[in-house]
């Protein structure tokens, strides 16, 4: 891990905690209610955002939401250019079969794990609509995928890093945009 | 990581890898499309030169389940019947644009050399009495996840005996191998006439008394009697092998009560292992079969998956 100077924080915890609420409840609003609903986020820091936003809708709506991980390695269409990489756990609830699924991941960048998401769900069944949160927006998108609910967007270079940290993993909440890469 | 030629060459952080990832594919296993897109456009050839049917099936298997393209190729109907040399076999495929080779031969050393000729990936699928690098994997899987569910999730300090034709098999070097960089204590048990040349040089203990060492197992692994290899007169009953090197009845009951009960298969029920024992609740003969798969998957990803440029882990 390596201290950058010019890593600028653009999110504090308190400020990440009041995207998640306001998230909730557009997620609510949209669908009507928590029925059908499947969160499942992507590793690493997509799952313990899935698990926030599943326990704010809970806790909304009084009655739990379905939430899980959905795992992507095996489909992402950079795999060869790539050293081997570790898989993570894919842990869906129950089907997906005529769910409403909300994919939930931290940064939306060039939508490339979205589409491999998206090939990764389609082999566990077929929902009824799926759906994308994630906590920050910061552009540059290769693919035409954009999200449905974004805790905030930001405007960015190319080659700057935009670094989600969440407490469950990295021990504090915070989002951060760098010109080097850290962590 | 190029090839997978001998269980020694993983390193923990390697071998560990492959064990998650295993246990990940074991998901894919159960689903209802059985299919990953990791090497769609790969081409796996699976050399057979000696008979084989569960390792063959489930390499077959993997590589289909990971999107490759995987051909059989058996000595038997391929132009080695007509005189080809195992090198000029080997090129022929190699320059077709193969990716990878996995290969079974009954010469030691034969996956060695050809991952030397070849372009390829080259994968051990056991070398004459030499190795098997799979199989040792998916002893380890299925025996970490039996472990595991008994909330017991180090090696260090587990106690593995590997029973048997130690002469013959090629699973007992590979997994003594791999079971050392894991971190297990492993005890050789066989007849004097059944222990491969240099055995002492593997820095194991070695015993030929069964008895003495069964009541501190964590793992009895109970290798299979070659019956076809017995021509030279190793042991002199096969009642009187069971004696002494089978895991009798009264044996297993001496078993630690969590110890688990391991056999590659095909198993000769009453020879080196009793059909109480073969079928115990503890007995892990069928989920090492079940992990074969899934080992083999990921075997083939860390081969293939990552950029061929080879960078490790």
């Amino acid at each position: 891990m390596k201290e950058t100077v010019s890593a600028r924080v653009i999110a504090d915890s308190a400020e990440i905690s009041r995207m998640v609420v306001r998230m909730a409840h557009q997620i609510l609003e949209a669908n009507a209610g928590a029925e059908d609903l499947v969160l499942l986020g992507i590793p690493t820091r997509g799952v313990p955002l899935a698990q926030r936003l599943a326990s704010e809708l809970g806790r909304i709506e009084g009655s739990p939401v379905r939430q899980g991980s959905l795992d992507v390695t095996m489909y992402r269409d950079d795999l060869r250019r790539n050293p081997t990489r570790p898989a993570g756990r894919s842990q869906v609830p129950g089907s997906v079969e005529a769910a409403v699924v909300v994919l939930v991941d931290d940064v939306l960048f060039s939508g490339r794990t979205v589409v491999a998401a998206l090939d990764a769900l389609r082999d566990l069944g077929r929902p009824r609509s799926v759906q994308l949160a994630v906590l920050v927006d910061r552009g540059h998108r290769e693919l035409p995928i954009a999200a449905d609910y974004t805790g905030k967007v930001v405007q960015t270079a190319a080659d700057e890093h935009v670094w989600v940290k969440v407490k469950e993993i990295d021990t504090e909440d915070e989002v951060a945009i760098s010109r080097e890469a850290q962590r | 990581m190029k090839h997978l030629l001998s269980a020694g060459d993983l390193s923990l952080d390697e071998a560990n890898s492959i064990l998650d990832l295993a246990d990940q594919m074991q998901q894919v296993q159960h689903r209802e499309v059985k299919k990953l897109p990791v090497l769609r456009g790969r081409t796996i050839v699976n050399v057979f030169f000696e008979d084989s049917t569960r390792t063959r099936t489930s390499f077959e298997i993997a590589g289909k389940w990971l999107s490759a393209d995987t051909i059989n190729v058996s000595a038997k109907g391929s132009s080695v019947s007509k005189g080809e040399s195992l090198r000029d076999t080997m090129l022929t495929l190699d320059s077709m644009g193969v990716d990878a080779f996995v290969i079974r031969h009954s010469s030691s050393g034969a996956a060695h050399q050809v991952a030397n000729w070849v372009k390829a990936s080259v994968v051990n699928a056991g070398d004459g009495q030499h190795e098997h690098p799979t199989q040792a994997l998916l002893d380890a899987m299925a025996i970490r996840q039996h472990f595991r569910k008994l909330g017991r999730d180090s090696w260090a300090g587990l106690r593995v005996g590997i029973v048997g034709d130690l002469l013959h098999s090629r699973v007992v070097r590979s997994n003594v191998l791999l079971l050392r960089t894991l971190g297990c204590e492993v005890v050789l048990v066989a007849p004097p006439t059944l222990l491969p040349t240099g055995v002492e040089t593997w820095g194991v203990e070695v015993t030929s008394d069964l008895d003495q060492v069964i009541e501190n197992l964590d793992i009895a692994m109970m290798l299979r009697v070659q019956r076809e290899r017995m021509s030279g007169g190793f042991f002199p009953t096969e009642r009187e092998y069971a004696d002494g090197f089978g895991l009798t009845l009264e044996r297993l009951h001496r078993l630690k009560p969590q110890a688990a009960i391991c056999h590659p298969g095909p198993m000769n029920r009453g020879m080196e292992i009793s059909s109480d024992a073969a079928d115990a609740a503890n007995s892990l003969v069928l989920n090492q079969v079940a992990a074969g798969v899934a080992v083999r998957m990921s075997v083939l990803y860390h081969v293939l998956g990552g950029s061929t440029e080879g960078i490790p882990l």
